[in-house]
């Protein structure tokens, strides 16, 4: 009884400890990090570290199917896209009565088309950031897993989805403006142009907040019993099955949840960015999410956010020194992560970086098995126990 | 992999580096500009080159970067300008809008280049626009768009619609039927031309018997090919503004369905000589382009420019209307800051822009006061050889009109950064 | 009206005779190993470049007229290897792990898309001399009896040194011969494949025109396709492939050599990318982006067609195809002409774009019916 509240008031804290590591690392974000860039002369990395902060966001919800569940969404994009256009829509419509925005006229439209109406609401768009895209996936997933599509049948039929967003989203100028995609830089919101400093310094708190939030969520998830649900289902459905479970909800329900986080990363990228076109759902960009959370390390919540930094902060740099590398280094990061650090960089450092450190100070790895039965550590503190015991006793 | 990379990276950064003059190949040479950039010290005026050396919009937009180096050298080699050597800093788009604003924003934050060449694509464009407008900066923009734009912060040197689709057309009224099919890919540029088109018709006796839209790198056409069979039984004009990849697949098609030049003319506006060599000569020849210059123009401005170009980057390359754009823009950059006497007051180097003229390869152009030249208006016929025979030219160059008069949203609305009060936007009427 | 319908049919079986072509090789491999290949894409591309460059080698010499059998060939070579290299350097430590081969695969495309826009000599030397420095070093290394204690060291040490050396070696002779070996193969241009004179035009017949090129590809696809039957029914190693196919375990238990299945299965499908690849661009570009044009819509015929079935990815192909075509052409607006709302519907979908989005979430549609396609593997599940 003892050991059982024992145990519990440790993991409680560790929970503290670790809320109290997040909460550094976000003050760390929001107080230091952008002065000292805006010091250095680098200011717009700022705003780039916004932008992949909210993509950070999109890579967690791909942590919690992926790196947990094992299903390989290839179409987050649309979740992407629904979650910038629906922001954008709301945008674009704070104008004075009776205007449209600006891009209608070149086609001829005069009238806004029915779609748009409830952008002019606050409510309604922040709902539908969130809840549009929860709901696409929700549909999506509910008629995919409830025929027990999976593997790679399911990451090819979400592609299949991607294209069908893409090409409607592209090939409908007079709905939303086609490849040209929505402007949010020139909009205003509260009497403010959403490119100007305050309204983007006040993003880039929102996202650090949301992705706080976000981190939460998924900590909450995965641990416990949804967490080893979650993993049940990555590693033996059919068991998880037999057990009495019914996964199809469990999965619909985490498709659903990675969706509306992909939706709230989408509009936070976009305002930040300053548009949304349908290359958001592209093919390429789809996959690019899911590498990702394999280079920072599957089913880490830390490493889903620390990957999305790391790859994108190494393109940005890559890219502008050498662009015709950029294509060959991110192929490589594919085929290294995949064959050589399939535990990501975090897995790495839990595996091999420990092992690593402890051979520098001499110390052994614990073994599966010893050579002799006197050096495994495990018998020789049973049999110091055992001592102590017969010396007591 | 990492440690191998940057160490692969510092070693090619040097090897360029020790010989900045001499630029390697097209592919190197960014490497050996940013190298240039990180060395070079003091005496320099950095402009910004920001084009797609990656992605889709790379087969484009490499060789307009090409354009614009040959034409910094030549500046740097005559003395530069205002007694400084130009540095240009290039930037890769990756064919990514996004990107495009956000490389955009490290030229002007990081790198304070005192202005950019960059973008092809319209989006590209639009993405960049709030940027410049929003940090006040200035873009030069080579490419023949749908116009509708005009802002004080772009100058536009290739053609507004004016200058390229509506004489077009009126030619292909004249001389080759009344009935058009629009083909187009999907996405602004054709969507935008193509109603200028409609209404243009409607306006002068013709008549639109059909349109379509192919989605960008699609190669599978064989659909619009039935539907222009079926709208023009008996022959007519076709008018593509189909982009990149999918005029290949649409050419080779209309061969192979029997849509001979003969009786389907087409008249291209995105197919220029470089385009011609990637689509192959047999399957173009007899089909019309409009553009402002041909490699074919026969003006000693243009030998020395074609020959310039191929010395630099082998005789087998072609020149085309969008690199000549770009090439004649960095010289009326030049030429307006060293009127304005500054590169960092942009407003004077802009005042200074209106009514520069420049003896271009296509001809003797003229900045105006709405940021877009003055151009002379040709077609060209493709020949044997993979070049353009011209068929039809301007006597003198064209006024630019930005905002359409087609279309009734712009009509009887003109552009004037000169006039304050006018501006981008003003009512003439 | 016969026109319009010999038309029809015509387009629809050539459209699909494509996508077959294409998806042929992606339904073998798939089938074996439940891989999806996402450089399937890039290897058709290597097909088309290969012909690009025995179309220009035969320029101007007598064989020019039949240059594209000595490019379907080479085409077919040039991928096989291609893809017996990728099998055994990549995708063999992956199998079983069929999410994880995706990702590589589409690494390994992003790798090929790049290498056609900046291969040159300088580069090939530059790759070809690190694997000389570093695999000729790790051959030596590895005959040491601690080796595999030393293992971490090894890499950390020669990765970057072989590389340094490389790279300042390829950049030395790239100062030393300027132009010839650093000039660029291909570039990011597009390349011009120009089919043989008797392959352009058509044939006209009832007042409409088929393409000879089209028939030049249904020709090819029916000839591939019966190749690939023939071989896998009537010779030893496709009796080996199909085995391995339906039961891996229980075919290594009677002495099949797997991986040897494994990589020629792999090299076989690779080498059908190559002849599509040279199929494809008679039709279309040739461009480092060729291969990403095909790659979902050939998914889709494997997926719908069912694994491990031919005649499921044929009559998969020959849908999507003609379905692709009849909504994207006017023919189902004119055929439902007489019903307004239906023909207004039709007409909304019939561009190109909107076709596809049309046919994509009918495919979607389909599989909630059928999800293990047209054809399901029988016997008990195979989890994928």
């Amino acid at each position: 009884m003892d050991a059982l509240i024992q145990s519990k008031s440790k993991a409680r804290q560790r929970l503290l400890i670790e809320a109290g590591i997040v909460a550094a690392i976000a003050l760390l974000l929001l107080f230091v990090i952008p002065p000292i860039l805006v010091g250095s002369g680098q200011g717009f990395r700022v705003n780039l570290l916004g932008r992949y902060l909210a993509l950070a966001i999109a890579a967690l919800g791909i942590d919690l199917i992926w790196g947990f569940t094992g299903i390989l969404s290839l179409g987050q994009g649309v979740f992407f896209a629904l979650g910038g256009y629906s922001l954008a829509m709301f945008l674009l419509l704070q104008l004075p009565d009776g205007q449209l925005p600006d891009f209608f006229s070149p086609y001829g439209v005069t009238e806004l088309p029915w779609l748009w109406q409830p952008f002019y609401s606050l409510p309604f768009t922040l709902f539908a950031i969130v809840f549009i895209p929860t709901i696409v996936a929700a549909t999506l997933g509910y008629l995919v897993f409830r025929n027990r599509i999976r593997g790679v049948y399911f990451s090819i039929l979400t592609q299949a989805a991607l294209i069908v967003f893409f090409n409607f989203f592209n090939g409908q100028q007079k709905l939303i403006n086609g490849t040209n995609g929505l402007k949010t830089d020139t909009a205003t919101i509260f009497g403010q142009t959403v490119s100007s400093p305050p309204v983007q310094a006040f993003l880039y708190t929102l996202t650090i907040l949301l992705l706080v939030g976000g981190y939460a969520l998924s900590r909450w998830l995965t641990s416990g019993r949804s967490g080893r649900l979650l993993v049940a289902v990555r590693d033996d459905e059919a068991r998880m099955r037999f057990s009495g479970y019914d996964p199809t909800m469990f999965k619909v329900l985490v498709f659903a949840i990675s969706a509306g986080l992909a939706g709230i990363a989408g509009a936070l990228y976009t305002v930040q960015s300053g548009i949304i076109t349908p290359q958001a759902m592209n093919i390429a960009f789809s996959i690019e999410m899911v590498i990702w959370v394999a280079v920072g390390g599957r089913a880490t919540i830390v490493g889903a956010i620390l990957g999305t930094l790391i790859v994108n902060f190494a393109k940005s740099i890559l890219s502008e020194r050498f662009p015709q590398f950029w294509y060959f280094f991110q192929g490589g990061l594919f085929l290294i992560v995949v064959t050589v650090l399939p535990g990501g960089i975090l897995g790495w450092l839990r595996e091999d970086g420990v092992r690593l450190v402890r051979s520098q100070i001499n110390k052994r790895r614990p073994l599966q098995t010893y050579p002799s039965l006197e050096e495994d550590p495990g018998v020789q503190y049973e049999r110091k126990n055992l001592a102590n015991r017969e010396s007591d006793g | 992999m990492i440690l191998g990379s940057t160490a692969a990276g510092s070693i090619l950064l040097k090897a360029c580096g020790s010989d900045p003059s001499t630029t390697a190949s097209p592919g190197a040479s960014p490497a050996a500009s940013t190298a240039a950039s990180t060395s070079a010290s003091g005496n320099t005026v950095k402009v910004g080159i920001l084009h797609s050396l990656s992605g889709t919009m790379a087969i484009s937009e490499k060789s307009v970067v090409d354009a614009e180096n040959l034409a910094i050298e030549e500046i740097n080699q005559a003395g530069g300008v205002l007694g400084k050597q130009i540095e240009a800093i290039i930037e890769d788009g990756n064919s990514d809008w996004p990107t495009f604003a956000e490389k955009a924003k490290k030229l002007i934050d990081q790198d304070k280049v005192a202005t950019v060449f960059g973008c092809w694509t319209s989006a590209s464009r639009k993405a960049v626009l709030p940027v410049f407008e929003s940090k006040n900066s200035l873009l030069w923009y080579p490419v023949q768009y749908e116009g509708q734009e005009c802002s004080k912060n772009v100058f536009y040197t290739g053609a507004a619609p004016n200058q390229q689709i509506e004489p077009s057309v009126d030619w292909l009224l004249e001389n080759k039927g009344k009935e058009f099919f629009l083909v187009g890919s999907d996405y602004v540029f054709p969507r935008t031309a193509n109603t200028i088109i409609k209404a243009q018709l409607a306006a002068k006796g013709g008549k639109t018997v059909g349109e379509d839209y192919v989605p960008l790198g699609s190669t599978e056409v064989k659909s619009v090919i039935q539907k222009i069979k079926q709208a023009l039984p008996n022959g007519g004009v076709i008018y593509n503004s189909l982009n990149g990849d999918s005029n290949v697949a649409f050419f080779k098609e209309l061969q192979a369905s029997g849509l001979g030049p003969d009786k389907y003319p087409s008249m291209s506006v995105s197919i220029a000589e470089e385009e011609v060599k990637a689509i192959g000569v047999d399957y173009l020849q007899g089909h019309y382009a409009a553009w402002n210059y041909f490699q074919t123009v026969n003006s000693p401005a243009s030998t020395k420019f074609v020959e310039a170009f191929k010395a630099k980057y082998g005789s087998d390359r072609v020149v085309n209307d969008p690199m000549e754009a770009a090439y004649i823009m960095v010289y009326l950059w030049k030429q307006s800051v060293e009127k304005a006497g500054t590169y960092e007051d942009l407003e004077k180097v802009k005042t200074a822009a209106y009514g520069q003229t420049f003896d271009a390869p296509q001809g003797k152009i003229t900045m105006n006061s709405n940021h877009h030249l003055s151009k002379f208006v040709r077609i060209g016929e493709v020949g044997e050889d993979s070049l353009f025979k011209i068929v039809y030219e301007t006597k003198e160059a064209v006024k630019p009109v930005p905002w359409n008069q087609f279309v009734t949203d712009t009509k009887g609305f003109a552009c004037d950064w000169s006039d304050p009060a006018k501006g981008g936007k003003y009512k003439t009427t | 009206m016969l026109s319009g319908l010999l038309d029809g049919i015509f387009s629809g079986i050539s459209l699909g005779s494509v996508l077959l072509l294409a998806a042929l090789g992606l339904a073998i491999v798939f089938g074996l190993m439940g891989v999806i290949n996402m450089a399937h894409g890039e290897l058709m591309m290597l097909g088309a470049y290969t012909t690009y460059m025995v179309q220009n080698a035969l320029k101007g010499t007598p064989l020019f007229g039949i240059y594209i059998f000595i490019a379907l060939i080479a085409a077919f070579i040039v991928t096989a290897i291609f893809g017996l290299v990728l099998e055994r350097g990549v995708i063999r430590y992956l199998y079983g792990r069929p999410l994880e081969t995706l990702l590589a695969t589409w690494g390994v495309s992003l790798i090929l898309q790049q290498l056609v826009r900046s291969v040159s000599w300088q580069l090939v030397t530059i790759v070809a001399l690190f694997c000389l420095l570093f695999f000729g070093a790790m051959w030596i290394v590895a005959r040491r009896t601690d080796f595999e204690r030393a293992r971490g060291w090894f890499l950390a040490i020669m990765i970057p040194l072989s590389a340094a050396a490389a790279i300042a070696t390829g950049n030395v002779l790239g100062t030393l011969y300027k132009p010839a070996f650093t000039k660029l193969w291909f570039d990011a241009r597009n390349v011009d494949v120009t089919a043989p004179k008797w392959l352009r035009g058509g044939f006209p017949i009832a007042g409409t025109q088929f393409s000879y090129a089209r028939i030049f590809i249904i020709v090819l696809t029916i000839a591939c396709v019966v190749g690939v039957y023939w071989f896998l029914n009537n010779t030893p190693w496709g009796l080996r492939i199909r085995a391995v196919t339906q039961n891996r375990t229980m075919s290594a238990c009677l002495g099949i050599p797997t991986k040897k299945v494994d990589a020629l299965t792999f090299a076989l499908g690779s080498g059908l990318a190559g002849l599509a690849g040279c199929a494809v661009s008679l039709l279309g570009s040739v461009g480092p982006n060729t291969g990403q044009n095909y790659i979902v819509d050939t998914f889709m015929v494997v997926v719908v067609g069912g694994v491990g079935k031919l005649a499921g990815s044929i009559i998969a192909a020959l849908a999507i195809g003609t379905a692709n075509y009849l909504i994207g052409s006017n023919t189902l607006v004119d055929l439902t002409a007489p019903i307004k709302p239906l023909s207004d519907t039709f007409a909304f979908f019939s561009t190109i774009s909107m076709a596809k989005v049309l046919v994509f979430a009918l495919i979607i549609a389909f599989l909630q019916f059928r999800p293990g396609g047209l054809f399901p593997q029988k016997g008990r599940t195979v989890d994928a």
